[in-house]
């Protein structure tokens, strides 16, 4: 398949979300390897607004014409609010992973576990090594 | 894992592959939405050479039919297609199939790759157990099958054949000679749109292919995996065995009453079905649509006035509709079209209300 758009500026996790960190609060989504391979995203289940999320559970779904998969919490936290228009356009998951197909902004409860995350040279290594 | 004789062309489409069933088919070329939308809108071709093609052939070939398909066989007309299904003693679906009438001593009978070997024992241990003057033979392996379906489908393939396909009506086929191979071609299939199903000679299978997709290029043919098979047969109504109906299920529960004929004499299932009957059907295979967001899958529950009354056996958006459907069983007391029932995603009850099959008709 064509090369993974995986841009500098953001943190990745081994469930292929990617998260941006502003602050105490990150903005997270599904990479474009991730959507690539669920293919059309039709569905999206949002997390609750105030929803506690534990680092690499489980919080929300995202759902392909085929299949049903989970979204995993990059962090430790609450969710702050989720993206409402996804609800209308779940596609903007495959157009713009990156951009207006973000899922949820989440407050960390722990700054520390922020270092856990890949950066984007790690994460490429990592989808690399999933390739074999 | 079984390849069917086009693994090699789905390769250089780059299709992607998946297991069905222990065979490597394609699930999708570029994308499975496209695929089925252009399959309603031009015409798509899909590789379905994993089904499985038995014959009955002999003196009794009618007899034989009759006495293990639920539908009436003999008094149709040769080059008549009819879609039948093969019940056990207890009325449970074994199959279901398409027969073909070549004369009153020889049918093709087509079945899911899944159950080709299960079909063919159970042919052959009746015909045995019987006597029926008949041979019964599994020719899967000799036999390509090409589905071209879409509105323009048969402009398409007319490009092909000087045989004109006006003369193959709906549910009929024909069995053309051309460079000395011999093509069956049948005007059905699994997407409720008009179309046709090819059967080739294994090793023609390839160049067929090809010479149908060079033809359709500029007619807006696409080659659809089955992804898109899958939702176009949902939204047709359709059924798919292992998912929708199978040996725990009777024609009678599922929309396969009109299959069957309690006119005959005798066919096998035939007292289990009679008694079921009289009995009153208890559940029924039903159509829905979502109220709320989410789509339903196979094995969610369906619930009424609180309590569990039902599953879903399939569930999806659909393409073409823009809307989230399914089909399930249900206790036949919730089964009126109209009803309101629930739908259980992930630990939480969605709206959805019970509608009329098909989903989807074409329009004449």
């Amino acid at each position: 398949m064509d090369e993974s758009n995986v841009p500098a500026e953001l943190k990745y996790t081994k469930g292929h979300e990617w998260v941006k960190i502003e602050g105490d609060v990150v903005t997270m989504g599904i990479t474009d390897f991730a959507q690539h391979s669920l293919t059309d995203i039709v569905f999206v289940e949002l997390p609750e607004k105030g929803k506690k999320v534990y680092a690499g559970k489980s919080f929300c779904v995202v759902e392909s014409v085929k299949s049903v998969s989970d979204v995993y919490a990059p962090v430790n936290g609450e969710v702050l609010e989720a993206n409402g228009s996804l609800e209308q356009s779940p596609e903007n998951v495959n157009k713009e992973p990156y951009g207006e197909g973000w899922i949820a902004k989440i407050k960390t409860s722990d700054s520390g576990e922020l270092e856990n995350l890949m950066d984007s040279e790690a994460y490429k290594k990592y989808l690399a090594e999933q390739e074999h | 894992m079984f390849k069917t004789p086009l693994n090699n062309a789905h390769r250089q489409l780059d299709a992607k592959m998946i297991d069905f069933g222990g065979w490597d088919m394609p699930v999708y070329y570029s994308n499975l939405i496209e695929e089925h939308s252009n399959t309603r809108e031009n015409a798509g071709i899909f590789d379905i050479s994993h089904m499985g093609e038995i014959f009955i052939e002999g003196k009794e070939a009618l007899d034989f039919a009759d006495k293990i398909f639920t539908r009436k066989i003999s008094g149709k007309e040769d080059g008549k297609v009819m879609l039948s299904v093969l019940c056990n003693e207890n009325g449970g679906i074994l199959d279901d199939l398409t027969v073909y009438k070549f004369s009153d001593e020889k049918l093709m009978v087509v079945v899911n790759a899944s159950n080709t070997e299960k079909d063919f024992n159970w042919m052959k241990e009746k015909a045995a157990e019987f006597g029926s003057d008949v041979e019964i033979k599994n020719e899967s392996e000799n036999f390509g099958k090409i589905d071209l379906q879409g509105p323009k489908a048969q402009e398409i393939l007319q490009k092909l054949l000087k045989f004109d396909l006006n003369e193959i009506k709906y549910y009929h086929f024909k069995v053309l000679k051309r460079e000395n191979n011999e093509e069956i071609v049948s005007r059905t299939g699994y997407t409720g749109e008009d179309g046709f199903e090819i059967y080739v000679p294994a090793k023609k299978t390839e160049e067929v292919w090809n010479s149908i997709i060079t033809i359709g290029n500029g007619l807006g043919l696409k080659p659809a995996g089955l992804g898109a098979r899958d939702t176009l047969r949902l939204e047709a109504g359709m059924m798919l065995y292992g998912n929708d109906i199978d040996e725990q299920h009777t024609p009678l529960e599922a929309p396969y009453v009109w299959v069957v004929d309690f006119e005959k004499p005798d066919f096998i299932g035939k007292n289990a079905l009679e008694k079921q009957k009289k009995g009153g059907i208890k559940q029924k295979l039903i159509g829905f649509e979502m109220i709320d967001r989410g789509i339903a899958r196979h094995g969610y529950k369906i619930l009424a006035d609180g309590t569990p009354v039902g599953e879903v056996t399939s569930g999806s958006l659909s393409p073409t509709l823009k809307k989230n459907i399914g089909i399930g069983y249900i206790s036949a007391d919730y089964a009126r079209i109209g009803n309101e029932i629930g739908i259980e995603i992930r630990d939480k009850l969605n709206k959805a209300k019970v509608v009329d099959l098909p989903f989807y008709k074409r329009k004449k």
